[in-house]
């Protein structure tokens, strides 16, 4: 991915994230994910159905790594199940880390691949998988005792 | 000013987060190796002469502490960790022991979490009330809003001496005068007013005072705790165990030591403080005034070029310390600051601690540039070059 569409990707999902907005809606799990050593403050909501993400949603204050990363997560991982979130999450994680990952799965996300180059920014990038990971561990833990 | 003093500014870097930290000057660096390097002793042993030497050096550093703020008595110089320790020590150890439910504290919304949190805790568990001052117009507090807050009820007044958000200075002086015709305590914050300005707490006749070393060109991790002997004596330790105690056998037979040392149990941060004696003396052969009158002038500087922007808000037009706190219209702090980073210039961005502020101004996080005497007018230059262009910021604020 060159530089120029790399760019073009983060600022159009910072300028115009998707799904942002808040719910109050029962089905859907929250969560509150921020970075320490900056400002950004992000919610995110989840609605888990029968192993399938249904929906996510956010809001909050961050920076347009942060952001960004979260509109294009959101983008990728609606209706995707419980499982495979978490492999595509293993695989954004394995990028920002240097690591061998599957570019095919990431889509849009692939545009944080430098992102490793700035170590201050790398969490903003990792920020919503932090949050969206907390909730995905607990709904397996749940399913695993029923 | 002073700028070959700095073995940090040899780097091609503009730091603009004095507010934050400072750097040190070489002077401050040699006298702390001296101390690793020919007298690394404990202290308070003086059985052979390096540990003498020891106790000289840090009980000398405490008399520069003493003449630096004009206090009357060595004994009521506390070295601590920082202002958070200072203002803990003084919240817990001395108004929790008096503060009756409904009793209450004032404070403000542009407090640092140091002069907040502390007080919050007194309300959680001894039911005294954290009330707020009201702030005028300008973010300031005047003497007319203290006034108004004070109720029969209201026991001590804790407010910083100059803010690190808005940077305003408060009138201790005359808020110190009418609380005490009122009975109610004051302590003052002093963690980005003493680095700047002549603190004379005489003078101010304040009871109690906090503030860090680090943030006046001396090491991390040392700190002032000031009180007038009388109501140090009525503080108790909120660490007790080695240095502090005279003699113990049982829980109920524990002799505690005099000022100050009672106050710090444990080994002191030793070269901590003897770094901090050093740094005052260096303040001192600059002079506090010239320190202020020079940010005073290279804050108008500033100001006169960033009201020109447009896409520039700034949060305080009107400041007493040499602090800016702004945004770039539209763009992120942070974005703003990442964007300055890439040309190494240092400011920070966010809510600067002072959490409860963005009710009172509206601005939740913001920029702040924060500026001591080694910053010049070329600082400022490449600071507002690098702003004036909002299409270059959204290019390369990735």
């Amino acid at each position: 991915m060159d530089e120029e569409l790399r760019r073009e990707i983060i600022m159009e999902h910072y300028m115009q994230p998707e799904h942002r907005h808040r719910t109050d809606d029962k089905d859907y799990e929250k969560v509150n994910t921020n970075n320490e050593s900056c400002i950004d403050n992000l919610d995110i909501y989840v609605k888990i159905k029968d192993g399938i993400i249904e929906d996510i949603c956010f809001e909050g204050e961050a920076c347009a790594i942060s952001t960004s990363s979260t509109s294009i997560m959101i983008h990728n991982l609606i209706g995707k199940s419980v499982h495979d979130a978490k492999e595509y999450i293993a695989n954004f994680d394995h990028m920002l880390n240097e690591k061998e990952y599957d570019e095919e799965i990431l889509k849009e996300a692939n545009a944080y691949n430098e992102i490793y180059k700035q170590g201050n920014r790398k969490h903003c990038a990792f920020l919503p998988y932090e949050g969206i990971l907390k909730i995905l561990n607990k709904y397996e833990a749940s399913e695993s005792k029923n | 000013m002073n700028l070959e003093d700095f073995p940090m500014l040899k780097q091609e870097l503009i730091y603009l987060d004095n507010g934050a930290t400072t750097f040190k000057p070489k002077c401050v660096i040699d006298k702390m190796n001296e101390y690793y390097e020919t007298y690394s002793a404990n202290a308070h042993r003086g059985d052979y002469d390096i540990s003498y030497k020891v106790d000289q050096e840090y009980e000398n550093a405490r008399e520069t502490v003493r003449k630096f703020i004009n206090a009357k008595d060595k004994e009521s110089i506390v070295f601590t960790s920082g202002t958070t320790e200072s203002l803990n020590m003084i919240a817990t150890g001395f108004f929790k022991k008096f503060l009756e439910p409904n009793d209450e504290i004032l404070i403000t919304k542009s407090e640092h979490a140091s002069n907040v949190l502390p007080w919050f805790r007194l309300q959680n568990e001894c039911g005294a009330l954290v009330k707020y001052i009201p702030l005028d117009e300008n973010h300031y507090v005047t003497l007319e809003n203290v006034k108004k807050s004070i109720t029969p009820k209201t026991k001590v007044i804790a407010l910083a001496g100059i803010t690190n958000v808005i940077g305003d200075e408060r009138p201790m002086k005359e808020i110190t005068a009418y609380a005490h015709a009122h009975n109610i305590f004051v302590v003052m914050d002093g963690a980005q007013s003493v680095p700047h300005r002549k603190t004379d707490v005489q003078d101010l006749d304040i009871d109690f005072l906090a503030f860090s070393g680090h943030k006046m060109c001396g090491p991390t991790g040392i700190g002032v705790l000031y009180g007038k002997t009388e109501l140090l004596e009525e503080l108790d330790p909120v660490n007790v165990g080695g240095g502090m105690n005279e003699s113990f056998d049982n829980p109920e037979k524990i002799y505690y030591k005099e000022l100050p040392t009672r106050l710090e149990a444990g080994t002191p941060n030793i070269v901590g403080a003897i770094g901090l004696g050093e740094a005052i003396r260096y303040l001192e052969k600059i002079g506090m005034d010239k320190i202020e009158e020079h940010e005073k002038k290279l804050r108008k500087y500033a100001i006169d070029q960033m009201i020109g922007i447009p896409h520039l808000d700034l949060i305080n037009l009107e400041a007493d310390g040499g602090i800016l706190s702004f945004n770039v219209d539209g763009i992120f702090p942070q974005d703003v600051a990442y964007y300055l980073n890439k040309y190494k210039v240092c400011v920070r961005a966010g809510n600067h601690c002072a959490k409860i502020l963005k009710s009172e101004v509206g601005v939740k996080n913001s920029l702040r540039v924060s500026l001591y005497f080694y910053n010049t007018e070329s600082d400022i230059d490449a600071l507002v070059e690098l702003l004036k262009d909002k299409e270059k910021i959204l290019k390369e604020m990735l």
